[in-house]
Order: structure tokens, then sequence, then C-alpha cells
């Protein structure tokens, strides 16, 4: 049983890690936080529901379709909302996406009313057995899918010009500025990028979860302790966070209580900051 | 080709700079320099674009420069080398190269012009894989001038490239300069090692608390009594 829940958590941990790569992006570029990202999830497990009932495709088969989607949202609310605060204090950018979120859920709400809804899959009834453990077919596919969109995001800042650009921005606005980046541009692809990496969550959680307005939530706080465990702006640190974050929850939800397993989470966070105040991978507080 | 007029500049009630004019001709090594807190660094910045003035011109042959985004001027050809050189420490030598032929102007020749610099600073293409910031304080200004002259500046703006060097590689870092301002690239350099300075550069301006005290040529400057006693100690 402990294996079956070791391997449960790190399938859900990929999940978490998924939506916590998303939030890193946007912070290790912009230095702020999406407080919204839970709300961008929904929007993703929304767009994947309406166009699996419009068309009747597997979710699976709409990936690129969602991703597309998202991304343009993404761009939509940084132009609307977003590119008119950048370069104000913090507190702005929490003020504005603690807000969006609550926009975001409302119109959610009065588009397709608070009913819970259902994505229907055949992956949910086959399950994938490795000897005494067995897994569910979509939670797999949500590991693989975050795995390959992580090793995409990484290889993108690594090796094009624009990843490179981004990277440079990250670190320097000044000095990107300087060298001819438009750091603007970054901030928005940035931006797009991180609400298109909780989308994908969001639709590899269709199979899995009911499609409800609130849905993001529990997700957004998840996430957030999972970038703050993995060191803020750091995309391997997410990763490992989110796996750690899954089998805590898994375990302690199979040995003791599942209404205790955030409270693990919340323990391991804790433990990590008393020793790591930077977290895992951080690299402590930007200078000047 | 860049031309400063009347420039009055400061952070909130703080003014820094008071009507500055300046200006910098094709081919041309202009120095300027001060103490700490004339407003050397403030003025460099202004002609990056990476602050906002009170009230002034600035025109580069011609056009105005105040109106264009920052991160314009590379496509402009200015490079600018900050204080503490602004090498991107995360990233490895090579990208940092790389970053430096981000902008259209030099896109197409950047693998070129890396080669170039690697065969004029040898130690570099030694370490074009290691993070920028494990590079030593000499190799890291290296760094910084390699990745300025891959973007072929006309106008190269140089920020106290003395600061924090060993005397040896700050004659090394010197004679660089010496060879760059010898193939035809102007430079600005903002310097306090005030006698070297006007020995790289044709002329020379003074910035005393925000006001240009002096002007003139190099030699003119050097043999300067006031000049001799206030900054020399001779």
């Amino acid at each position: 049983m402990l294996a079956q829940s070791i391997f449960n958590g790190l399938v859900m941990g990929g999940v978490y890690a998924l939506i916590a790569v998303g939030l890193t992006i946007i912070f290790g570029v912009m230095k702020v936080i999406n407080f919204a990202q839970g709300e961008c999830l929904m929007l993703g497990m929304y767009a994947a529901w309406a166009l699996h009932r419009a068309t009747g495709l597997s979710p699976y088969i709409l990936i690129v379709p969602v991703m597309t989607v998202m991304f343009l949202i993404g761009q939509f609310i940084f132009s609307l909302v977003i590119n008119p605060i950048v370069g104000r204090p913090p507190t702005d950018f929490v003020v504005v996406t603690m807000g969006l979120a609550f926009v975001l859920v409302s119109v959610i709400q009065l588009i397709f009313s608070p009913t819970y809804q259902t994505v229907v899959t055949t992956a949910k009834n086959i399950t994938i057995r490795l000897g005494s453990v067995s897994l569910g077919t979509p939670r797999v596919i949500a590991c693989g899918v975050m795995i390959a969109a992580v090793l995409a995001v990484r290889l993108f800042l690594k090796k094009t010009d624009v990843g490179r650009a981004m990277r440079a921005t990250a670190e320097n606005l000044e000095v990107a500025q300087m060298l001819g980046v438009n750091t603007r541009r970054n901030f928005a692809l940035a931006f797009a990028l991180g609400v298109t990496m909780a989308g994908l969550s969001g639709l590899l959680l269709t199979p899995i979860y009911y499609v409800f307005p609130n849905v993001g939530m529990p997700f957004k706080t998840i996430s957030m302790v999972i970038v703050v465990l993995g060191g803020l702006g750091s995309i391997g640190g997410a990763v490992l966070g989110g796996l750690i974050a899954g089998v805590v929850e898994a375990v302690l939800g199979a040995y003791i209580s599942p209404d205790l397993a955030p409270a693990g989470i919340f323990l391991i966070l804790i433990l990590v900051l008393a020793f790591r105040p930077e977290g895992m991978f951080g690299k402590g507080a930007r200078k000047a | 080709m860049l031309k400063m007029t009347d420039i009055n500049a400061g952070y909130g009630d703080l003014q820094v700079l008071f009507n500055v004019s300046l200006h910098v001709d094709e081919g041309e090594c202009v120095t300027l320099v001060g103490a700490n807190g004339a407003g050397k660094t403030t003025l460099l910045r202004i002609i990056s674009g990476l602050m906002h003035i009170k009230s002034g011109e600035m025109t580069w042959y011609g056009k105005n420069l105040l109106a264009m985004h920052a991160s314009r001027r590379a496509d402009l050809g200015i490079a600018h080398i900050p204080q503490g050189r602004g090498t991107l420490a995360t990233l490895d030598v090579m990208d940092n190269l790389l970053m430096a032929g981000y902008c259209k102007r030099v896109r197409k020749r950047r693998m070129e012009n890396i080669e170039k610099m690697f065969e004029m600073f040898p130690k570099l293409k030694e370490r074009r894989k290691q993070i920028a910031g494990s590079l030593s304080g000499g190799e890291q200004q290296m760094l910084a001038i390699a990745r300025a002259l891959v973007m072929e500046p006309t106008l190269l703006v140089l920020d106290e490239p003395s600061l924090g060097l060993a005397p040896i590689v700050v004659e090394e870092v010197f004679e660089t300069i010496g060879r760059i301002r010898d193939s035809g690239v102007s430079i600005l350099l903002v310097e306090q090692n005030l006698s070297l300075a006007l020995e790289a550069a044709h002329r020379g301006y003074v910035l005393e608390t925000g006001v240009v005290a002096m002007e003139g040529k190099s030699e003119d400057l050097l043999s300067n009594e006031n000049i001799k006693a206030a900054y020399m100690g001779i």
C-alpha cells in the first residue's frame, strides 16, 4: 500500500508541479506572483470541457487547441489589466490579480452556472498495472504531459533567442534593455506562458475532477506553497516541490486521514523554510 | 552624433544634473570625469534611456533620442557597459555574447563577431560554457567589452571600467579601450581615475556636483593647475 500511495502521490505531484512551473515562469521574469493562477487553471478546465462538449473529442486530443486558447487569453489578460501596472509596486500586482481571480470566477459562473460538469473519457476506465501498483490512466498521462511540458519550457529557455532574452530580462531588466530586448513584450510572453501552463494543468485534470467555477482555489494554495518550497523562480525547485507535495499528500491521506494531507504539506514547508528560508533551490533575496 | 543640451535631471526632489550640455562626435573618445556623486552615472543612464529627465534635449544624428524606448538603443548602435560591468551572471559566457547579437542590426553577423572576440580574448573561448558570475573581475570586464563589441557599436558608453580591478588588469582594460578607439568607434568613458581617462581620451568634461565645471582637450585638462590640485593631489 505504501508503494501505491507513493506512486499516486508522484502522479498527482506532476500536476501540481505543472501549475507551479507556470507560477515560476511568471515570477522568474516579472518578479511578481499571479494570484489568479488557480482561476487560470479553472479556465483551462472549462476550455477543455467546452471544446469536448462541442466536438466530442477526448480532452487529450484537444491539448493543442486548449493551449492556444489559453495563450491568447493570457495575452489578452496581460494587455488589459497587467500591462498598465508594470513597474508599479508589487502590492498593486497582488491586488489586481486577486481581483482578476474573483472576476474570472464570476464571469464563468454567469456563463456556465455553478453546476458541476464532467468530462467523460475512455481513458478513465483503464488502469495501468505495475506489479502490485495500479494507476489510473488519466493520472499517468497527466504526469507524462507534465514532464514533456517542463522539458519543452527548459529547452525553450536554454536554446532559443527569445528564451535567452527572457532569462536576461529575469536577471537584469536594465541590461536586457541595453541589449535591445523589448522587456514589455517578454513580460507579456512570460505571463501568457504561465497562464498556458495553468490551463494545460486544468485540461489534464478534467478526466479526474469535476469542472466548476471555484475548482482552482485549492490548487492555487498548493501551487503557491510548492513555489515557495522549491525556491521562488526555480523551475527545478517547482517540479521537485510539486512531487514532494503530491507524495506527502497521498501518503498522509492513505495512512492517517485525507483531511490531514494539506497540513502535512504545510508542515514540510515550515520545516524547509526553517532551515533554508530561500527554499530548496532558491537563490535568496534579489539584490537591489 | 550624440548631442545633449541643457539637461536637468534628478531623483524625486533631488536634482542631480543642472543644465548639462555634452556632445560626442564620430570617431571621438570623450571622457567624463568627476568625484563620486557628481552625476556621471546618472548622465549615462539618461543616454541609455533608463532615466527620465526634467528638461533638456538629447539627439542622435539629429533625431530625438528622448522619445525612443531604452531597448531601441541597441539597434541604433549605442552599447552601454554599466557600472559593475552588467554581465548576466546566471547566463554562461556564450549566452552573454549571443545576447549581444539579439538586436536585428547584428543578428546575422553575430557568430562571426563572437569568433572575432574569441580571437581577441582567448580566455573567453576557454570559458564559454562557464556561468559569467564565476569569472574573475578582469574576465568579466573583458566579457562586458566583448559583448559590447559584438553589437558593432557606433558609440560605446563605459561606466568606470577600472572599478574593483587590480592595477595590472586596469592597464589591460585601458589598452583594449585604446584599440577600440583606434578602430574608429566613438567612446564615452566615465572614469574616476582621471589621468588614465584623459590619456585615453581626445576630449574631456569635468563634472562637479551636477554642473560641467570645465571642458576641453585632454592635454589642456591634464596640464590645468586646478585639476592637478583637485584630482591628482599634485
